[in-house]
C-alpha cells in the first residue's frame, strides 16, 4: 500500500512558459471559403472566442441555405469538370503538398488551435497537428492506388461529400474527413464547429497556397442550421458527421429514403478496465491519459474506470496522487496538462452532470478533485473523480464530455465485460493486465470499435476508428476509412 | 380408393421451434392457379418480439463459434437442401407457377449459393481485416465482427431470394429475424425445416410469415435489433418510414435495391460486409 501524500500543495512550482502568440495573425473577420475564394455570406455572423480568456478572436460568417447551395454547386462543378477527371497520381500530389504545408505551418496551426479551442499547446503541437499532417500523407498515397483497395478494378468516388465536424479536435477531425474524401476523388463541403472555426479557415488558406483547384474544398462556417443545410442538400452524395449521438440520429432520419451514403462517428462511454495484475503506475498513467487528455473532450475517453475490487484502494490512492500533479491553466503554457473547457455551454453541461453525480454517490462514495487554482477568466473545470458509482447512475451512463471519471469495481473478467458492454455506446475500451490470453479474451468480448490494451487514446492514420451500436457506423482511418468514400460493389 | 394425403400445417419458425402465431391468426395462401395451398400463420408484433429475443439469445453462441464451424453448418444446410430438392421444386412450381426447368434452376442456385457463402466463413476476415502499420511501437490489427441481430424483409423469390439474403448474415456470425415473402410464405417455412435439421442452433434464423407492412415497423423500431435489411420492401414510403424508425438506435440499414436484383448472378461481398463491424486492437510492443 502506498501512503497518500498531502495533495493540497503541488509537488513542484513551475514558472510560466508561454508559447508566443505572435506566430498567428488572426483577422478581425472571416468569410466563407467557396470555390477557392473567401466570400461574404448572405447570413449573419458570429463571434469565436478564446475559451481560456473569453476574449473575442474574430467575427465569422454564418452560412445560410443559399451559401451552402453555392458551396455544393462549386463542389459539384469541381467534381465534374476537374477532380473526377484528374488522374489519381495528380490528386495525390495535391494532397502531399497540403501535408507539407501543414508541417511547414505546424506551429502556427498549433498555437491557433490552442487559442480557439482551449487545449494545451503541448497537445496541439505534439498530437493534433502532427497527426493531421500524417493523415494527409497517408491518404495522399492512396489516391493513385484505389484499384488495390479491394473494391474492384476501378472504384468510383461518391461525388460531393458533405462533412460536419466537432470542436474537440478541430483540425484533426477536418483531416479525418477531407484527406480520404479527396484521395478517393470526391470534392467536399465542410462545416467546422461554431466554437472552433479558425484552423479550418487557415486550412482554406493552405488549400489556396497548394493551388488546389477551386471548389474541391469548400469551408462553410456556422452552427446547427448550416450543418442541417449541408446534410439535407439534395446534391450531396455522401454525408460524414462526427459529433453527438443525438444529432447523429437526426441525420440518420434526415437521409432516410435518399440514396445518400452516411458515416457517423458519435458519442461514447468507454470502460477502462484495470485488472489486479496490471502494472499499477502504467495503468494510472493510462487512466489519466484516458479521461483528462484534451479536458475529457474526447468521444472515446475512458470515462468509466472499472477496477478489480482487490486493487481498487491502491489504484485510487495512486490515481489521486497523480491527479494532484496535473497542471490546469493557460493553454499556451508549455507545462499545461489540462486546458480550458471549450465553451460556457459545455461547462454548464459538465457542472450539471457532476452535481447530479454528487447526489447519486452520496453515502456510497465521493466526488473528488485535487486542489488547483483555476483562472478567474474563461471556462474551467478541475479534473474530477467519482467513487461509489453504480451502473444505474447517470454519471456512469451519460457522456459528460469533460474531465470527469466514474469509478466502478468488478471481481471477475466476465463481470468486467458485462459492465463494460452495458451501455448503448460502443466506441472504445481499455484493458490493463499483464496476462496476454486475458487481453485477447477481453478484446474479443468487448463490443467496441477500438480496444486499447495496456495503452489508451492512441490514434494513427493507418488505424481504423469508429463505433459499434449507438456510437455510429463506418470507420475513419486506414483502408476502411478510404472505402467509406468509394462506391462499393453494390453500387 | 385414392389415398387421402396428409397436409402440412405451416407455422412460424422461432428459436428452433415451429410455433403458431400467438395471435391465432392465419391467412390464405393460394397456388398460382388460385387454388388453396394452405393457411399460413400471420405473425404479430408479439411474434416479432419473441423472434428478436430468440435471435439475441442465439447471438453469443453463434458469433462465438469458430469461423470454420460456421462454414460447416452453412454447408450442412446446403447438403440437407440438396436431399430435399424435389420437394422444393414441387413447392416452387405450385406456388409460383413456374416451369420445372425454372424451378430446378432456382433450387440449384439456392444450394450453390449456400455452398458459396459456406466457403466465405473463414475467409472474409482475411479479405476485409487489416494489419495496420502505425507510426509507433504498437501491435495494431483490425478484424471484422458480426453486428448482432439483423431484421430482414425478404425479397419475393421464395427460395433463392431468401437464401441469398439470409446466408451472408449468418455466415458472418449474425443472427436474424426474417419476414418471408408475403405471397410465397410456405417455402420459407419448409426452408426452416431444413435449417432446423442442419445443426444450425435454434434462434440463429427466425422466420415470420404474414404482412411485412404490419410486422416490419416493430422490428425497425426494436431497440435490441442492430441491423435492418430492406431488400424485399417494394413500397418506397414504407422503406423510408422503416429507415427513419431504424435511426432510433442507429441500426445499420441496407436500403431496398433501385433495380430488380438478378438473384442468379454471383453476389459480391457487400451482403456480408453490411453486417460486420471493424474492431481495432492496440497493444504496445516492448521487452
Amino acid at each position: 500500500m502506498v501512503k497518500v501524500p498531502d495533495t493540497s500543495t503541488p509537488f513542484f512550482e513551475y514558472a510560466p512558459a508561454p508559447e508566443s502568440r505572435s506566430i498567428v495573425d488572426i483577422k478581425p473577420s472571416y468569410g466563407l471559403f467557396i470555390d477557392g475564394e473567401f466570400v461574404d455570406g448572405h447570413g449573419k455572423s458570429f463571434k469565436t472566442i478564446s475559451p481560456s480568456t473569453e476574449e473575442v478572436l474574430a467575427e465569422v460568417a454564418e452560412a445560410d441555405e443559399a451559401d451552402v447551395d453555392l458551396a455544393v454547386k462549386a463542389a459539384r462543378r469541381a467534381y465534374t469538370r476537374v477532380w473526377s477527371r484528374m488522374p489519381g497520381s495528380e490528386r495525390a500530389k495535391y494532397l502531399f503538398r497540403i501535408a507539407r504545408l501543414i508541417q511547414e505551418r505546424g506551429r502556427e496551426l498549433a498555437v491557433l488551435e490552442s487559442i480557439d479551442n482551449g487545449k494545451p499547446i503541448k497537445e496541439s503541437r505534439d498530437v493534433d497537428i502532427p497527426t493531421v499532417a500524417a493523415h494527409f500523407f497517408y491518404y495522399a498515397g492512396w489516391a493513385d492506388k484505389l484499384e488495390h483497395a479491394g473494391l474492384g478494378a476501378n472504384p468510383q468516388a461518391h461525388g460531393v461529400a458533405g462533412q460536419v465536424i466537432p470542436w474537440n479536435f478541430p483540425l484533426l477531425m477536418l483531416a479525418w474527413k477531407v484527406a480520404p474524401a479527396l484521395a478517393a476523388g470526391n470534392t467536399v463541403v465542410l462545416k467546422p464547429a461554431e466554437t472552433t472555426p479558425l484552423t479550418a479557415l487557415l486550412f482554406a488558406e493552405i488549400c489556396q497556397q497548394a493551388d488546389l483547384p477551386p471548389g474541391v474544398v469548400n469551408i462553410v462556417t456556422g452552427a446547427g442550421a448550416t450543418g442541417q443545410a449541408i446534410v439535407s442538400h439534395p446534391d450531396v452524395d455522401k454525408v460524414a458527421f462526427t459529433g453527438s449521438t443525438e444529432v447523429g440520429k437526426a441525420i440518420a432520419r434526415a437521409v432516410a429514403g435518399t440514396r445518400k451514403k452516411v458515416t457517423l462517428e458519435l458519442g461514447g462511454k468507454a470502460a477502462n478496465i484495470v485488472f489486479d495484475d496490471a502494472p499499477v503506475d502504467q495503468a494510472v498513467e493510462g487512466i489519466v491519459n484516458g479521461i483528462f487528455f484534451n479536458q475529457g473532450h474526447v468521444c472515446c475517453a475512458g470515462s468509466r474506470l472499472l477496477v478489480q475490487e482487490n486493487v481498487a484502494d491502491e489504484v485510487m490512492e495512486r490515481l489521486k496522487r497523480r491527479m494532484a500533479t496535473l497542471r490546469v491553466g493557460d493553454p499556451l503554457d508549455k507545462n499545461t496538462d489540462v486546458g480550458a473547457i471549450n465553451s460556457a455551454e459545455q461547462l454548464a453541461k459538465i457542472r450539471e452532470l457532476s452535481d447530479i453525480g454528487e447526489q447519486e454517490v452520496a453515502g456510497a462514495g465521493e466526488r473528488w478533485s485535487p486542489a488547483c487554482d483555476l483562472p478567474s477568466q474563461g471556462f474551467w473545470f478541475p479534473p474530477t473523480v467519482f467513487t461509489g458509482v453504480t451502473q444505474a447512475h447517470r454519471i456512469a451512463r451519460e457522456e459528460v464530455f469533460g474531465p470527469v471519471l466514474s469509478v466502478l469495481t468488478f471481481r471477475t473478467p466476465a463481470e468486467a465485460v458485462e459492465k463494460a458492454n452495458n451501455t448503448p455506446y460502443g466506441l472504445s475500451a481499455g484493458v490493463w493486465t499483464d496476462k496476454g490470453s486475458r487481453i485477447l479474451w477481453m478484446a474479443n468480448h468487448l463490443r467496441a470499435g477500438v480496444v486499447w490494451a495496456n495503452t489508451f487514446n492512441k490514434f494513427d492514420p493507418t488505424s481504423p476508428f469508429g463505433g459499434y451500436k449507438e456510437s455510429g457506423y463506418g470507420r475513419e482511418g486506414g483502408l476502411p476509412g478510404l472505402a467509406a468514400y468509394l462506391k462499393g460493389a453494390d453500387a | 380408393m385414392a389415398r387421402i394425403d396428409v397436409k402440412k400445417t405451416y407455422k412460424l419458425y422461432i428459436g428452433g421451434a415451429f410455433p403458431r402465431s400467438e395471435s391465432g391468426r392465419t391467412y390464405l395462401v393460394n397456388d398460382a392457379k388460385g387454388a388453396l395451398m394452405a393457411n399460413a400463420s400471420q405473425a404479430s408484433r408479439k411474434d416479432a418480439r419473441d423472434a428478436v429475443v430468440a435471435a439475441r439469445k442465439a447471438f453469443g453462441g453463434w458469433s462465438g463459434r469458430t469461423a470454420y464451424n460456421r462454414g460447416q453448418v452453412v454447408y450442412r444446410i446446403a447438403e440437407v437442401l440438396e436431399g430435399r430438392r424435389d420437394q422444393f421444386v414441387a413447392e416452387l412450381r405450385a406456388s409460383e407457377g413456374v416451369s420445372a426447368s425454372k424451378a430446378n434452376t432456382a433450387v440449384d442456385a439456392a444450394i450453390d449459393r449456400l455452398v458459396w457463402y459456406a466457403g466465405w466463413a473463414d475467409k472474409i476476415t482475411q479479405v476485409v481485416g487489416t494489419a495496420n502499420p502505425v507510426a509507433g511501437p504498437y501491435f495494431n490489427i483490425s478484424s471484422p465482427e458480426p453486428t448482432g441481430v439483423v431484421a430482414v424483409v425478404a425479397p419475393r423469390g421464395p427460395l433463392l431470394g431468401l437464401v441469398s439474403v439470409v446466408a451472408p448474415i449468418i455466415t458472418t456470425g449474425n443472427t436474424c429475424v426474417v419476414i418471408a415473402s408475403e405471397p410465397h410464405p410456405l417455402t420459407a417455412i419448409t426452408l426452416g425445416e431444413v435449417m432446423a435439421t442442419s445443426d444450425l442452433p435454434g434462434g440463429v434464423v427466425n422466420v415470420l410469415t404474414g404482412s411485412a407492412a404490419e410486422v416490419a415497423p416493430w422490428l425497425a423500431s426494436h431497440m435490441d435489433v442492430n441491423g435492418l435489411d430492406l431488400t424485399g420492401v417494394e413500397d418506397p414510403a414504407l422503406a423510408t418510414s422503416l429507415e427513419e424508425a431504424a435511426a432510433d438506435n442507429l441500426k445499420r440499414v441496407r436500403r431496398a435495391p433501385l433495380v430488380e436484383v438478378d438473384w442468379l448472378a454471383t453476389p459480391g461481398t457487400d451482403r456480408m460486409t453490411d453486417w460486420l463491424e471493424t474492431k481495432t486492437v492496440w497493444h504496445p510492443i516492448g521487452i
